[in-house]
């Protein structure tokens, strides 16, 4: 059975799987994978089924060491310079590393979360389920701290695959469009704010995180006043707080919410809000 | 009952009632009667939410199955006492005379009448295990603390708006505090993990 030992975790280092769906009910929410294409990526790329379990590597500044045994390996999500042992690696391929092998993962340049799966998945003990962090809640494995040492699984049963790699996109550089439907308390916001919801264009804020990405524009009204009585909320939910500006909800964020939710983010173009940076633009059109 | 569907993604539905008895109505007849597909139930102060898996529980047939959905049958709908949770309380929490005093009575009798309440876990929220109780002959309105403190110890044992609670482990948190307990409320490696699921009876008791 191989290992990897996390050299350097980076600016944050997370074991992440699909998540645990149907606790909300107990407090507890889904967490998983905030990029959950690339993590189903980086496991196919490799042969393992959807669900094992990855590291989530937060910008770069990541090296580990593979021990043990030869190891397949492939990074997808953020786009970035990736190296074994040195010499380059492709991304949103997989690659093989000898017992004794480094990987480094620098500084991402297109997105901003890489996912790093391993043949066999990462083998922490589960919770409720799990091997996924939940940021918030603090369940699951421990953030990796250096010289953490993570067991890797058995072999899945399927071969490594060839997967054309063309079909993979790295993460938007510039302007990012999400796709909304329509949130429980659209009504509490005034037409001329909810047009301009879609119409204006917004900016990821420095409180970007696995619980939220608070925007920044054109600050949102609401036509109906008062206190919203806490109510469950689905990754995606856009809540506003009451200065106008929203929040999109990730997989770590909240179980329930006090804030209206406006608009909710797609499954599908939630991976996109898992890449975007401090600073970059989004924009929102129709589902 | 009036239930308004208000949408909430493509694979949830966010159920809204007139009040909390109507919710715990409805939550008990989905649970009642819940259909293979159904991930999520999950009761707040005026909403279900139910999110599904659309391979096996098209949200359309969801909305359909909600509108529809029988009441529970009283047995269901008041589970036996022999189910109730029963948690051993140390009173002395650092509030519990302002808490009293805030509401005009004595410290004995806020707490006779902690004691005697049939508390309902309406909801959970807040964090893992934290199960928001509710009790239909509970006078009291308290009201938060006007700061939050930033560490309550957890087996806390507290009061806020029309609610009581028990903090499953120390957090942040502007409920005022009453007593302590040394009930395990979150377990992650039992099942279930939470002590306060919602619908569960729930009894206080003074600590031998």
């Amino acid at each position: 059975m191989s290992r990897l030992v996390v050299e350097q975790p980076g600016a944050l280092a997370l074991v992440e799987d699909l998540g645990r769906a149907g606790f909300a009910h107990l407090g507890v929410s889904r967490s998983g994978a905030l990029d959950r294409g690339a993590a189903k990526l980086a496991n196919r790329l490799v042969g393992n089924p959807d669900g094992h379990a990855v590291l989530e590597v937060l910008v770069g500044g990541f090296r580990a060491r593979f021990e043990d045994a030869e190891t397949w390996f492939a990074v997808a999500g953020g786009w970035g310079p990736v190296a074994l042992d040195g010499r380059p690696v492709a991304p949103y391929a997989a690659a093989r590393a000898r017992a004794g092998s480094v990987l480094d993962l620098g500084a991402a340049e297109r997105g901003i979360r890489y996912v790093l799966a391993v043949r066999g998945g990462i083998d922490e003990p589960t919770v409720l389920g799990s091997r996924s962090r939940d940021t918030l809640a603090a369940l699951g494995p421990e953030p990796v701290t250096p010289g953490r040492v993570l067991a890797i699984g058995a072999e899945p049963a399927a071969s490594v695959p060839l997967i054309d790699q063309d079909a993979a996109f790295p993460p938007a550089s510039g302007a990012v469009t999400l796709a909304l439907l329509p949130g429980p308390r659209a009504d509490w916001f005034t037409d001329a704010s909810r047009r301009a919801l879609f119409d204006t264009p917004w900016r990821v804020s420095e409180r970007a995180d696995r619980v939220g990405v608070r925007l920044v524009g054109a600050p949102l009204t609401r036509r109906v006043e008062g206190e919203l009585a806490s109510e469950a909320t689905v990754p995606g939910s856009i809540q506003v707080a009451g200065d106008g500006q929203p929040t999109i909800l990730l997989a770590d964020g909240p179980v329930t919410g006090g804030y209206p939710v406006i608009a909710i983010v797609t499954p599908a173009a939630l991976d996109a809000v898992a890449q975007v940076r401090p600073g970059q633009e989004v924009r929102f059109r129709h589902a | 009952m009036s239930r308004r569907l208000l949408p909430s993604g493509e694979t949830a539905v966010l159920v809204e009632c007139d009040d909390l008895d109507e919710v715990l109505a409805l939550h008990d007849a989905l649970v009642a009667d819940r259909r293979p597909g159904v991930i999520e139930l999950v009761p707040a102060a005026r909403t279900v939410l139910v999110g599904v898996d659309p391979d096996v529980l098209p949200l359309e047939s969801a909305i359909t199955w909600i509108r529809r959905v029988p009441p529970a049958s009283p047995a269901a709908a008041a589970p036996a006492d022999a189910d109730a949770a029963t948690i051993p309380v140390v009173y002395d929490g650092d509030d519990l005379a302002a808490t009293a005093h805030l509401l005009g009575i004595s410290t004995e009798a806020l707490v006779a009448a902690h004691r005697a309440a049939a508390w309902r876990v309406a909801f959970a929220g807040f964090a893992p295990g934290f199960g928001y109780l509710v009790c239909d002959d509970w006078p009291y309105m308290v009201p938060r603390l006007d700061a939050p403190r930033t560490r309550v110890p957890a087996g806390s044992v507290a009061l806020a708006g029309a609610f009581a609670g028990v903090y499953p482990r120390q957090s942040p948190g502007g409920w005022r505090l009453i007593g302590r307990t040394d009930a395990v409320l979150w377990d992650a490696q039992a099942d279930p993990p939470a002590l306060l699921t919602p619908g569960r009876r729930v009894r206080f008791e003074v600590a031998a």
